[in-house]
């Protein structure tokens, strides 16, 4: 809402109030000042100039030469390019070494041979908007009133002095959407009066609307008021300067006298208005009613509308004219020949507006008002007020009487509330007589009965309904600076991380030191991404209208935002990436239960994980590499002898040969593997491998505490074992043989080496493991680490055929 | 020449011998030389026989002192080599420090993340609890249970995506206080929440705008809990998050499920006030949203509101950023350049 100050100060007294502290004072109480702008800001040397003589320039087929009074002594000599330009009219000029809008500089110079001693402005080059410039000059020059005073300022003619405040107003302060809402708000944060005055209206009392006009309302629970008022005889034509200057500070294209006396009381009470052109109407009916199925209206954008019966139209009693409260119908429009004027003055149900407005996506000044409610206390004296002026600059003559089809003129609110109640909830200690003069303020009237002041809220204030409502206002005008800072008393609860919370933490933490960064990516994602990488696709949550192709579903797996961010990272020359995503996977209930989530971790790696350095050669990431962060990551966590990884080619995005599933307790928790070359190809991206973890899965797992043991007193034992072996057999076929074999002291075992080579055989190759063997009690001695191993040896040859090199 | 004699010169000679040596290899072989069982002083020694009874013990006595000595001066010599020779291979291995160390990988927490985890921090101290909730809610508990009914203006300042009729993503966390609140067992205490996460408005993604963000919401509800509550606590916690000397200031504003509303700003952190281009010229900074909770959230809730209060609030880790560290584009959290997400490595003190 952008409020002029100059208007504003019309109704109540801002006498040493500046723009700037007004603005400020409001922000501070309840309405959110946006900025403020003073049009003439930045503009210098901008005079009024009389055009004496206008001839085409000789050497031109557009310029003019004009000879101009701007106040001096002797006439300027300034060319024009303007096709509106004549001789006799006053025009806006920039004199030399002015400044225009942008900072721009005006010299003198030359044009086409012809000297120009400054320039003749439009609008726009003053800093108005093309959307409010009427469309009359749109394309030219601007003219002043003919009684300007040459070489004078323009700024006062155009109320370019003024400051326009812009204000944000909130879903609930629709009463502050007019001047004269504002100007009760400022009235009561300064302690002031308002003053409206009253404007006199002149019927003809011979000529009665009602023989005129018929209005009726098919559903008068929609439309709560519809009443009219007519004005015959008007002229059509500009308004007066006043009235368009109003309107263009206010960012309101000026049109006609009479639709600017619509937005004129539309901005001053906050009641939207409509104007029809009571001939073009071709009816002496007006029916307010639900539209029908293939009924069409073309509206005055010229846009054909399908209605519907959602919409509730204005109509002559059998073809629409109206689309109510959003925009009129293009045949009965104000135009130059309107000779009668049949004004709309009405209240249309908030949430039926709403979704008509959404679905002609023609949200108005005049649709956003109804949305949030009107003042029913006005809806008369508006189209009063409005009648009465459209006469006046249509020199026209207002028609006896009105016809009422509705009325709902509103009522006040009574909410009664304690002192103490005030104090308990804002923490404050207000004495009985500064929440009575607050409230005399807001222009409540109050009556206190004991403890219980009983407030009553005139109609312009239809927020205020509730105790709440009551305390929020009292605490605005108190002021939030002066509210006392306590801290909430009560019991002390321990608050703290869950057990999962905290699980989570560390398992950042432990990715972390591990050297992979976190990302964030968008949960959002597409159909196909959502489903890679995942072994068992479910049911997607898609949306019902998504803003991209790229945002449609809800992610099933991570690792796919990984590699976006992975392709992202490559197509900007990173190359060395390693990265964890902590995060949710969606999967659809149905489309009234919440779909299943569930929080994941993903990890990917590419390119080097070593660069070339002057003491080591670079090695790239590979499988093994995220399989030691893994595994780190799960002895962490007290899974590390639990954990299985189990060869798998049931994921068509991981590469067959390379990849596992993760078991713990024989059920799946993850997956890690090379990307597959061609879903490597498909995103862009070269060799990476990836991993994903349900986290609930292995928070739920039977994790190991620590379990601390004494160092052992007694030496530990290693002996090698090299075995030749079939190359079919796995690492984790030999370790579980050897675990089991190794007997009681057996502690630990590490492969050491793995070797294939010709001179081994076809299929055959080497692994070499170290074993460790401690006894807590005592020294072990040869004899039973000897019998161990032979137990080892004689396993591994039973189950594998191994040789023992 | 007489044996003493013989000795004298035989220890003089040696002692410059020793003197010369310039290896420890070389003074080992003095030492065995001389020292030795075939050397000069066991000779001397050997040749005694001959001597007097007077003589013997003299020359004997001699004979050892000699040895002694030439001992001594072997031993010490010997420590002065090695030290030398110790020297020297210290400096043989000396190193260019100024070559680079070995490479050692360490991942960075994202810088939503971190400073998510701060603010997480602060009232985990003051005895709040965290729940996180679901990203895909029900529009009853989203809008409804937030005192915003179908077709409710307030609905337009959220644009939303939906999924069905019923569910949608959520578009700010506080559907996760409606299902707190309604399980809440005052008896034990009062309610202290906050709930962090994912957020979803529908919005074209730009520089400043982004269809999925992150809020941190705070409830707390118990009896007599007022609005200088939620302003103390609130100085408490600003103050932790910008710095001790941030001043604050509560503006009026409207959320539905909040009355009174506030917007709360503190003084501007770059330039203390005097306005400059992160608070765009104002000196003040709007950093969160607040309010007492509204009586018809609560009783919605289950909680009978002449009873208890609340107030809650709810800021937004994106933003918070952005300010602190200068981010002109949110859409940078979103995309993970490496050269963004590891620039914020170092580990501030607050």
């Amino acid at each position: 809402m952008l409020v002029s100050y100059k208007w504003l100060s019309q109704y109540v007294d801002l006498n040493g109030i500046s723009p700037d502290e007004l603005a400020d004072k409001l922000s501070r109480t309840g309405l959110e000042v946006e900025g403020i702008d003073t049009p003439q800001e930045g503009l210098k040397k901008i005079v009024v100039g009389d055009v004496k003589e206008c001839v085409p320039h000789p050497n031109s087929d557009h310029l003019s030469i004009c000879q101009i009074d701007v106040g001096e002594e002797e006439l300027y000599q300034i060319v024009c390019g303007a096709p509106n330009i004549e001789a006799n009219k006053k025009v806006i000029v920039a004199m030399p070494n002015s400044r225009i809008t942008g900072n721009q500089k005006i010299k003198k110079g030359k044009m086409r041979g012809e000297v120009s001693l400054g320039m003749v402005c439009s609008l726009e080059e003053l800093g108005y908007s093309e959307n409010v410039i009427p469309k009359a000059y749109a394309d030219g020059i601007y003219f002043l009133p003919e009684d300007a005073t040459p070489g004078t300022p323009v700024f006062s003619y155009l109320d370019m002095d003024d400051a326009i405040i812009d204000i944000s107003i909130t879903p609930n302060r629709a009463d502050a959407l007019s001047i004269r809402g504002v100007a009760h708000e400022v009235a009561a944060i300064y302690r002031k009066d308002v003053c409206f005055g009253e404007r006199k209206l002149v019927e003809d009392k011979e000529d009665n609307i009602t023989s005129h006009l018929d209005v009726t309302v098919l559903n008068p629970e929609e439309v709560t008021n519809y009443r009219m008022r007519m004005v015959k005889d008007v002229k059509v034509k500009e308004s007066p300067q006043w009235l368009q200057n109003v309107l263009m500070n206010e960012g309101i294209r000026p049109v006609n006298n009479i639709v600017d006396v619509t937005n004129y009381v539309l901005l001053l009470f906050g009641q939207p208005l409509h104007a029809f052109d009571y001939e073009k109407m071709a009816s002496q009916k007006v029916v307010v009613r639900r539209g029908e199925e293939g009924e069409q209206l073309v509206t005055l954008d010229g846009v054909e509308r399908a209605l519907t019966s959602d919409h509730i139209v204005i109509t002559n009693g059998e073809q629409p004219i109206a689309l109510a409260g959003i925009m009129g119908g293009l045949d009965s429009e104000i135009t130059e020949t309107t000779q009668t004027v049949v004004i709309e003055a009405a209240t249309f149900d908030p949430a039926i507006t709403r979704l008509a407005a959404k679905d002609f996506a023609l949200r108005s000044e005049s649709s956003s008002r109804f949305e949030k409610g009107v003042n029913l206390q006005t809806v008369e004296e508006a189209l009063s007020f409005a009648a009465s002026l459209m006469a006046e600059l249509g020199e026209g003559t207002v028609l006896a009487g009105e016809v009422v089809a509705t009325e709902d003129l509103g009522k006040d609110e009574v909410v009664t509330i304690t002192q103490d109640k005030i104090n308990r909830v804002l923490g404050t200690n207000l004495t009985k007589e500064e929440i009575h003069e607050i409230f005399l303020a807001l222009g409540f009237e109050v009556a206190l009965a004991g403890e219980t002041y009983t407030v009553t809220i005139p109609p312009r204030r239809w927020d205020i309904q509730i105790e709440a409502d009551l305390i929020e206002e009292v605490a605005r005008i108190y002021g939030y600076d002066r509210l006392p800072s306590t801290l909430p008393k009560g019991t002390y609860v321990s608050g703290g991380l869950s057990n999962q919370q905290q699980f989570e933490r560390n398992i950042r933490q432990v990715l972390e030191g591990s050297g992979l960064t976190e990302a964030i990516s968008y949960a959002l994602t597409t159909e196909e991404k959502a489903l890679h990488f995942v072994k068992n696709a479910a049911p997607l949550v898609s949306l019902q209208s998504p803003m991209s192709e790229d945002h449609r579903v809800l992610r099933q797996n991570l690792i796919t935002s990984l590699l976006t961010d992975i392709q992202y990272n490559v197509a900007r020359k990173n190359t060395d990436l390693a990265f964890y995503e902590m995060g949710n996977i969606f999967i659809s209930q149905g489309e009234s239960d919440l779909p299943k989530q569930m929080k994941h971790v993903a990890l990917a790696m590419t390119g080097l994980w070593q660069q070339n350095s002057w003491q080591v050669s670079k090695t790239a990431v590979d499988f093994y590499l995220l399989k030691g962060i893994l595994e780190n990551l799960m002895s962490s966590i007290g899974l590390d002898n639990k954990v299985v990884f189990q060869p798998t080619q049931a994921y068509p995005e991981l590469h067959p040969g390379r990849s596992a599933e993760l078991l713990v307790e024989g059920e799946v928790i993850g997956v890690i593997g090379q990307v597959h070359p061609l879903t490597g190809k498909a995103y862009n991206i070269p060799e990476t491998y990836v991993a994903e973890l349900d986290l609930e899965g292995l928070f739920n797992k039977n994790r190991q505490g620590i379990d601390f043991q004494a160092v052992a007193k007694f030496p530990a034992m290693k002996r090698d074992i090299a075995l030749l072996v079939s190359s079919e057999v796995t690492n984790q076929q030999l370790l579980e043989v050897i675990q089991k074999q190794g007997g009681k002291f057996l502690q630990q075992v590490e492969l050491f080496d793995v070797f294939q080579g010709e001179k081994l055989g076809l299929g055959k190759k080497s692994m070499a493991y170290s074993l460790t063997f401690q006894n807590q009690e005592a020294t072990l001695t040869d004899e039973e680490v000897n019998s161990a191993m032979k137990q080892v040896e004689l396993g591994l040859v039973e189950a594998f055929h191994v040789e023992v090199r | 020449m007489s044996l003493k004699k013989q000795l004298e010169a035989l220890r003089d000679e040696t002692l410059q011998k020793i003197e010369q040596s310039e290896a420890l290899q070389e003074l080992n072989q003095i030492r065995v030389e001389t020292l030795g069982k075939k050397g000069p002083i066991t000779e001397v020694l050997r040749g005694m026989k001959h001597l007097s009874a007077e003589e013997r013990p003299v020359v004997g006595s001699f004979a050892n002192e000699i040895r002694d000595h030439l001992t001594e001066s072997i031993e010490e010599k010997k420590r002065e080599l090695e030290e030398l020779a110790l020297n020297e291979a210290l400096r043989k291995e000396t190193i260019d420090v100024t070559l680079p160390g070995k490479q050692i990988h360490e991942g960075t927490s994202h810088i939503l993340t971190q400073v998510m985890e701060e603010i997480e921090e602060v009232f985990l101290n003051m005895g709040y609890k965290i729940v996180e909730g679901s990203e895909v809610e029900q529009d009853y508990y989203n809008f409804e249970r937030m005192n915003i009914p179908p077709n409710h203006p307030a609905r337009d300042m959220q644009d939303t995506f939906y999924i069905s009729n019923q569910l949608l993503l959520r578009t700010h966390t506080s559907p996760v206080q409606a299902r707190t609140m309604e399980t809440h067992d005052f008896s034990k205490g009062p309610l202290r929440m906050i709930s962090p996460g994912k957020v979803f408005r529908r919005d074209s993604d730009d520089a400043t705008h982004s269809h999925q963000f992150h809020q941190i919401e705070g409830l707390v509800v118990d009896e007599d809990i007022t609005m200088a509550d939620l302003k103390g606590t609130l100085e408490v916690v600003l103050k932790q998050l910008f710095g001790e000397e941030r001043d604050i200031r509560l503006r009026p504003s409207y959320f539905p499920f909040t009355e009174p509303s506030v917007e709360v700003d503190i003084s501007c952190f770059k330039c203390g006030g005097e306005g400059c281009n992160v608070c765009k010229g104002s000196g003040w900074i709007e950093v969160l949203g607040a309010g007492m909770v509204h009586p018809n959230v609560l009783e919605m809730s289950g909680i009978d509101p002449s009873k208890y209060s609340g107030f809650a609030f709810g800021l937004g880790p994106d933003r918070m950023a952005m300010l602190r560290y200068g981010v002109n584009d949110i859409r940078a959290f979103y995309q993970n350049d490496r050269r963004f997400l590891e620039q914020f490595k170092i580990k501030e003190l607050n």
